[in-house]
């Protein structure tokens, strides 16, 4: 828009089709990137909604089928109990995430002396992978060299060494205190921005007006939050439908094949038994489920009319 | 008397903000800390339950050792992960450094449609389109190679690294390129030498988000790497921990987890400005 106008002397010189081919430029700039969109997301994303109408082997010859495989998710149980603990899971450490965050984000809020180091501390395990991270608690879970069920033993609180992966509750429940533990402290710093973008004399005139802390939190904080809670929800939400990692590391969907999520039961279905065209339509599924929650998270973070 | 009270208050919130600071943060770093220790354990040692985390019977780099003789080792992975997260790194930088600049400073034809198309993919899992990831690669010839790896990690990046850049760009004010231009700077020499340093700040961001996401994943490696010696380390890692070389050595788990974590840390603490400008920038946006 201003380039044209606001060039330079010479340039504007320069015949309209000269500014032009300038302007076109541009496009060889940004050709790099739009190949590897195409060639590694869009084609893909193509061939999943195709694959999805297809018996789809990996050897041989793929059969266009219809609806098929659409109606035979309709008839997998194990996927749909699958979507159900995904659903379950995603619920309670969204809940246990911002239980541990929202007090850590209130904590480091206001720089006071040795703030950053605290906030340093408590993000430490967020750059940490997802991976690493389940490999160093399926070590600490571990019922012979682990950490907890030794030491529980050792002082007396347990009879015997207490196998905390071979029970679902318990497996359950330390998957959310590991996803917790390395999560909390990415939280942790969204909330913070929030909290940050709050006009201090805001939070000062209500002091004056005789409002507690938790009359100001739920009349200021709160409202004045709502996008960054709504951003932190939406992020916790996405990752936690998408969980594979720890499931698969720490658990390999056991107990009894209670702890496969989504993303597992795919690629259990697409890459262990190899049926291709039936994990392309599970993908879809999944897929839609996502795109839905990311125009909700549109919804959410519109800017407020009258305010911005 | 007043004044006492207050800085009996003042200490008394001070110790109470300080202990739960302290208290947290070991709640926080003990699971890193502990693993580190204990990988210098010997390796009998580390078999046992970690208490205490740190050696009792003695220093020792056993378990490093002792990692490196499963499969085709240790360091065959790691040199698998570092190339792949270091070409991911070079290769989204440069993209999205000339995309960035393209969508910034340039007007032409489907401009918008191709920044909203590559932004809108991160509205789509990639875990929903593995299975074609892993056919389009297969008809490359890039099946089961590194370099395949390398483009799928490289796209994953885009939306975020472009949308850094472009911001980048749009913060440069336009007189400067004017300047340069009028000193008869073409394109190219304008993007490197008048450009760059401008948006430098940018580009470490979107490097370090680049190295972190290709260093961690697992899922499309998992999946993509079939054959052994293509293993990035956690994948490698993860078969080792599930028993596949025989009976599970918890002290070269503990090494493997040390080897994958500490460049994530270190890289953290000497780049925490530019980690937090982007998380800042993603959360904004």
């Amino acid at each position: 828009m201003t380039t044209i106008t606001a060039t330079s002397a010479p340039a504007r010189a320069r015949t309209r089709a000269g500014v032009s081919r300038r302007q076109w430029v541009g496009l060889l700039y940004v050709l790099p990137a739009v190949a590897f969109v195409v060639v590694f997301f869009v084609i893909p994303l193509g061939m999943t909604a195709w694959m999805s109408l297809n018996n789809w082997p990996l050897m041989g010859e793929h059969a266009f089928i219809g609806l098929d495989n659409y109606f035979a998710i309709l008839r997998d149980t194990r996927f749909w109990n699958a979507l159900k603990f995904t659903a379950y899971y995603t619920v309670i450490v969204t809940i246990a995430i911002f239980a541990v965050a929202f007090p850590l984000a209130i904590f480091i809020e206001r720089p006071r002396p040795l703030t950053n180091l605290y906030r340093t501390a408590f993000f430490m395990p967020a750059v940490v992978g997802f991976a690493s991270a389940s490999l160093l608690w399926s070590w600490l879970l571990n019922v012979d060299s682990g950490l907890f069920s030794p030491t529980a033993f050792d002082l007396g609180l347990t009879g015997k060494k207490v196998n905390l992966l071979a029970t679902f509750q318990p497996a359950f429940w330390s998957i959310i205190a590991m996803v917790v533990w390395k999560v909390a402290g990415f939280t942790m710093i969204i909330l913070m921005t929030g909290l940050q973008s709050i006009p201090q004399d805001l939070q000062e005139a209500a002091v004056i007006d005789g409002a507690g802390p938790f009359a100001r939190f739920r009349a200021i904080t709160l409202p004045l939050m709502r996008r960054t809670l709504a951003l932190a929800l939406i992020l916790s939400v996405a990752g936690s439908i998408l969980a594979f990692d720890q499931f698969y590391i720490i658990l390999r969907g056991g107990p009894r094949n209670q702890t496969l999520t989504a993303v597992y039961w795919i690629f259990n279905q697409s890459f262990v038994s190899f049926k291709l065209g039936y994990g392309a339509a599970l993908s879809m599924v999944l897929l839609v489920i996502l795109v839905a929650l990311s125009l909700i998270q549109l919804w959410l973070l519109r800017k407020p009319e009258g305010l911005d | 008397m007043a004044g006492a009270m207050s800085q009996n208050r003042k200490a008394a919130f001070s110790l109470a903000r300080h202990s739960t600071g302290i208290i947290a943060s070991v709640l926080f770093l003990a699971p890193i800390v502990w693993t580190v220790l204990s990988t210098f354990k010997p390796a009998q040692e580390a078999r046992q339950p970690p208490l205490p985390p740190w050696p009792t019977t003695g220093f020792s780099v056993e378990n490093y050792q002792t990692l490196n003789s499963f499969g085709d080792g240790l360091w065959a992975s790691a040199q698998n992960s570092i190339y792949v997260s270091a070409m991911t790194v070079i290769l989204s930088v440069l993209v999205s450094v000339l995309a960035g600049y393209g969508f910034s400073r340039f007007r032409f034809p489907f401009r918008d449609f191709f920044f909203v198309l590559i932004l809108s993919t991160i509205m789509i899992p990639f875990q929903s389109i593995l299975t074609p990831i892993f056919l389009v690669l297969t008809r490359l010839g890039l099946h089961n190679t590194l370099t395949g790896l390398v483009c799928v990690y490289v796209t994953l990046q885009l939306p975020f690294s472009i949308f850094m850049m472009r911001n980048a760009f749009d913060a440069v004010p336009r007189e400067i390129e004017e300047a340069a231009r009028m000193d008869g700077a073409n394109n190219v020499t304008m993007l490197v030498k008048v450009m760059l340093p401008l948006v430098w700040p940018g580009v470490v961001t979107i490097a370090l988000f680049a190295f972190l996401g290709a260093w961690n994943e697992f899922l499309a490696a998992l999946v993509l790497m079939t054959d052994q010696s293509k293993f990035t380390l956690p994948v490698m890692m993860t078969a080792l921990q599930s028993g596949r070389f025989g009976a599970i050595d918890w002290g070269a788990v503990q090494a493997g987890v040390t080897v994958m974590m500490v460049p994530c840390l270190i890289l953290f603490l000497a780049l925490q400005r530019f980690y937090i400008r982007g998380l800042m920038a993603g959360a904004v946006k």
